[in-house]
């Protein structure tokens, strides 16, 4: 059976006066239909615009794509030309993103976005666009789908109007609009107030069983991952160092950085245990640390890591690592 | 210009400059924008001592030679008193250049004080002097400057009198807005905490960002300016013959048209050139000092 | 919705006064003696010092000041020396004439100023971009006298395609005013051969005139494009299929057309005052021309006129641009 999504080996940079970052350095991932994955890292070690990735969204210039590729159902998109990738945006893979207020256009209702964006997807099939009632009601199912009250009311308003739990409901109907196989959604819960996250996620965990949807969930936050997720990807500038189911990884991470990770997060249940932070900061990408991206900052570091890449190893099952050290 | 432009906003002083300078290089406009500016203030330095005829400067009388058409002794003709038009074309490269460089940076030396002290001081004060600008700018520029030109009489030195009071109150809303904008940014209010004075706050905060809007609309407003001497020059109420000055000229040959068609020629052009010169280096500058704002 | 309404109208009203005062300063600060200028180059002193008791000129400043109040609120603006009319039937006359002109003007500048903004923006920093940037620089930095000059040149006296200036043949009986506008009132009347005149003589200036408020639309509406392309709810426009041409001709445009509007505000002022120079090229008898003429012949009461005039345009433009940023933008309703 093919994957649903194969990235191998996808290298990534963005050109920008100082030099070239190297963004993505040869990141390998597999999604199956239906599954769930989370991608945690810190803020600037890629993990948006490896999702962007998926839909060509990262504007080129800066962007440019390296080297690798990135299957879906066994055709690679990143050499799709633009039309080719329309036929894919919403109605195959889809996506939901971080700040709903500035995710919608403030001068549009609702409900010609949404419109717009159902009769654009018909339109990329290569089919004739459904007349704008018939696109209406369809937002509006969906609308109502998403747990929303009165959507016909709803279509009528604009973002300004909405609460900021509401615009990201919008955009994830809006996401649902072509019945797509995958959903990636980009820090969908960072912008949103506490109370309202853990409602977001709940409906998010509901769409995706009930419609047999895989997730990509990219998150810095390992308990909005945790809750959501079977799998885990912890990824460290540009790359990936370890990939896990999630108990697995949470119970016992074998990356150094995913230690750290791990013990950077407050346990709420233990207030006396103060949480870790990792000493140092994130690397430029510019210039990346030679060898290992990780071993300045970790403890463990030798002189091998300094030197030699390590590729990820398959250290138990299911699990993959990449640090030299690790042991299972 | 995208991301890297925006980048110099926050960039250390040294690498900022050297991104600034490369932008500009990379620009075809704005360096054709900066090689116009550049030669027409070579013109007025050395214009007197290169022209081919230093009697017709002052403007003497030579009818015999009068309303030539091009040729080699005279590359742009001869004016209706004989005189060579291109003596007196590069000669007003020093009249145009003086004046609207005069008007504008009179105008920013009125403005830019009462704006930053509008945008300092708030309340009242900033109340009273912003509603007496807006008064100036109730009107279109070049119907003030006619309207108070006809009040005090024409001439060159009336019109840029004229110009500077219609110019000034750009000057005001700019340094206003900055000064506002940066009353509230988090690091002035740091800075207040930390027990900075007024004045070292105006000056190591309010002026240095201040700087680079500044330079962009003086560079673009020295060529609105002398388009607009020369304007109030062409309908007859500015700069009058024999002062070679480029609308006062361009209004005399109309009089020619279309026989003696070559009369008009390079004046305008000239006034065209520098104008252009001096907007597409300042619409350089902004996309690369002040990307973000809007430019019309 | 109304309240905004109100305030802007109030705003306006506020500003109109104040323009009056503007008006009134200037043509008392002036070093030139109004009853000399009222009486005429070769009055002599007693017939001066007549003048200025008729006119109540030797009355205290705030007593001139509330009589030129109320001589405005009774539109009277005063008598203008070389037309021997007054100021109000003289603007009435020539104003149709200007506001004919401006129209057309910003229709040329709007119709090309946005198509060309937005093309640019889609190859922003590609050579079609640099080519429009210089073309619109070159817009504003072009003389208007002079363009006006050149064209006459090219398409009156050499190509011989175009009338080079008035507002019809002097041959030509101009029609009964139905609503002044020359173009309006010979389709109204189906007039053709009239139509077309008129079209043949309004076109050169309208062009010298539009080039400006085209260029400057066209910078402004480039610059917001590139903005708006950029912001993240075209990126998720993007995401969710929305087809390439309604995300930059809706979703892009609709928000790069607020400041735009702001622009196309403005520029309806300018124009109003750069007619001064294009009537004067091309002879058309607007308030322009007659602002030139009269301020030429130090005749004062016409040019502060005509300044009441466009001030009056450009608070009603910017106006009708607040209230349609108003109806644009629904974040504005609420408020």
């Amino acid at each position: 059976m093919t994957a649903l999504v194969e990235i191998r080996d996808f290298r990534l940079s963005f050109d920008t006066f100082d030099g070239t970052a190297q963004v993505l350095d040869g990141i390998n991932l597999t999604l199956n239909a239906g599954d769930t994955l989370g991608i945690v890292g810190e803020t600037g070690c890629g993990k948006s615009v490896l999702a962007r990735s998926l839909l060509a969204l990262n504007p080129s210039p800066p962007a440019r794509i390296v080297s690798g590729e990135i299957r879906f159902r066994g055709d690679d998109i990143l050499r799709l030309p633009e039309r080719g990738m329309r036929k894919l945006r919403g109605r195959a893979i889809s996506m939901v993103f971080q700040d709903p207020a500035s995710y919608l256009n403030p001068l549009l209702s609702v409900g010609t976005q949404m419109e717009d964006a159902i009769r654009g997807q018909d339109a990329a099939a290569g089919a004739r666009a459904r007349p704008r009632h018939a696109a209406r009601a369809l937002a509006a199912v969906l609308l109502a789908a998403v747990g929303l009250p009165e959507p016909a009311r709803l279509l009528d308003s604009h973002p300004h109007q909405l609460s900021g739990g509401m615009r990201q409901r919008v955009l994830i109907a809006m996401a649902l609009a072509g019945e797509p196989a995958l959903l990636v959604a980009d820090e969908p819960t960072t912008a949103l107030d506490v109370t309202v996250q853990a409602q977001v996620l709940a409906l998010i965990a509901r769409l995706v069983a009930d419609r047999g949807l895989a997730l990509m969930l990219i998150s810095h936050d390992l308990g909005v991952v945790a809750a959501s997720c079977a799998r885990v990807a912890v990824m460290y500038a540009g790359t990936v160092v370890e990939e896990a189911p999630t108990t697995e990884l949470l119970a016992r991470p074998l990356h150094p950085y995913a230690r750290g990770l791990i013990a950077a997060v407050p346990d709420l249940d233990r207030p006396d245990h103060r949480p870790q932070g990792i000493p140092g900061s994130i690397p430029g990408l510019i210039a990346p640390p030679t060898g290992c991206r990780f071993h300045p900052r970790c403890p463990a570091a030798t002189h091998r890591c300094r030197t030699e890449k390590p590729l990820p190893r398959a250290l138990l099952p299911g699990r993959a690592v990449a640090c030299h050290h690790a042991v299972p | 210009m995208s991301a890297a432009a925006e980048e110099t906003v926050a960039a250390p002083p040294r690498r900022r400059l050297r991104l600034a300078l490369w932008l500009l290089t990379r620009s075809f406009s704005s360096m054709l924008g900066l090689f116009l500016v550049t030669g027409i203030v070579v013109l007025a330095l050395i214009g007197p001592w290169i022209v081919p005829y230093p009697d017709d400067v002052a403007g003497g009388v030579n009818l015999a030679n009068k309303l030539q058409p091009p040729s080699r002794a005279h590359w742009f003709g001869t004016d209706e008193v004989g005189n060579d038009i291109l003596t007196r074309v590069i000669v007003g490269a020093r009249v145009s250049l003086l004046v609207g460089i005069g008007i504008t940076f009179a105008a920013a030396a009125i403005g830019v004080p009462l704006g930053i002290l509008a945008g300092l001081a708030g309340g009242r004060l900033r109340e009273a002097i912003m509603r007496f600008t807006d008064l100036f700018l109730s009107v279109p520029g070049l119907v003030l400057a006619i309207a108070l030109v006809a009040a005090l009489g024409p001439g060159i030195g009336n019109a840029m009198v004229a110009l500077i009071l219609v110019w000034w109150p750009g000057y005001v809303r700019l340094a206003e807005s900055k000064a506002l904008s940066i009353r509230e940014e988090p690091f002035i209010e740091a800075a207040r905490v930390a027990g900075a004075s007024r004045a070292r706050i105006l000056r190591r905060h309010v002026l240095p960002n201040s700087i680079s809007p500044l330079i962009v609309k003086m560079s673009m407003d020295i060529g609105q300016a002398i388009l607009a001497v020369a304007s109030l020059g062409f309908i007859g109420l500015g700069a009058k013959p024999p002062t070679p000055e480029w609308g006062a000229m361009i209004s005399i040959a109309r009089g020619y048209l279309p026989e003696w068609w070559w009369y008009a020629m390079a004046p305008g052009v000239f006034i065209y050139l520098a104008v252009l010169g001096f907007n597409l280096l300042g619409d350089g500058l902004r996309d690369i000092l002040d990307p973000r704002s809007n430019r019309g | 919705m109304i309240g905004y309404v109100l305030r802007r109208i109030g705003l306006a009203g506020l500003m109109l006064f104040g323009l009056v005062c503007l008006t009134f300063v200037i043509a008392n600060v002036a070093p030139s003696d109004p009853a000399a200028l009222a009486a005429g180059p070769d009055a002599g002193r007693s017939q001066i010092e007549r003048v200025r008791r008729d006119y109540g000129l030797d009355r205290p400043l705030p007593e001139q000041f509330l009589r030129y109040l109320s001589d405005l609120a009774r539109g009277d603006f005063g008598r203008s020396i070389t037309t021997g009319r007054s100021v109000g039937t003289d603007l009435s006359r020539y104003f149709p004439a200007t506001l004919e002109l401006v129209i057309l003007a910003m229709l040329l500048g709007v119709l090309f100023g946005v198509p060309l903004g937005v093309l640019s923006a889609l190859r922003k920093d590609g050579p079609a971009d640099q080519v429009t940037r210089i073309f619109a620089v070159s817009g504003i930095a072009l003389p208007p006298f002079w363009f006006g000059l050149l064209l006459q040149l090219a398409f009156a006296t050499w190509l011989g395609l175009l009338p080079t200036s008035g507002r019809i043949s002097v041959f030509t009986e101009p029609p009964p005013a139905i609503t002044g506008l020359l173009l309006v009132d010979s389709l109204l009347r189906g007039n053709w051969a009239l139509f077309h005149e008129a079209l043949s003589h309004i076109i050169l200036p309208a062009i010298v005139l539009s080039l400006p408020c085209m260029a400057s639309i066209l910078r402004v509406n480039r610059s917001e494009m590139v903005e708006a392309l950029r912001t993240d709810y075209v990126t998720a426009a993007r995401a969710h299929g929305v087809t390439p041409w309604r995300i930059v001709m809706v979703h892009a445009l609709k928000n790069a057309m607020l400041p735009t509007l702001a622009i196309i505000g403005l520029r309806w002022g300018w124009m109003m005052s750069s007619t001064v120079l294009v009537e004067t090229v091309f002879d058309w008898p607007g308030i322009g021309l007659y602002a030139v003429s009269s301020a030429i012949a130090g005749d004062f009461k016409p040019v502060m006129g005509v300044t009441l005039i466009v001030g009056l345009n450009f608070m009603v433009a910017n106006l009708i641009v607040d209230l349609l940023y108003g109806v644009l933008d629904p974040r504005l309703r609420r408020a």
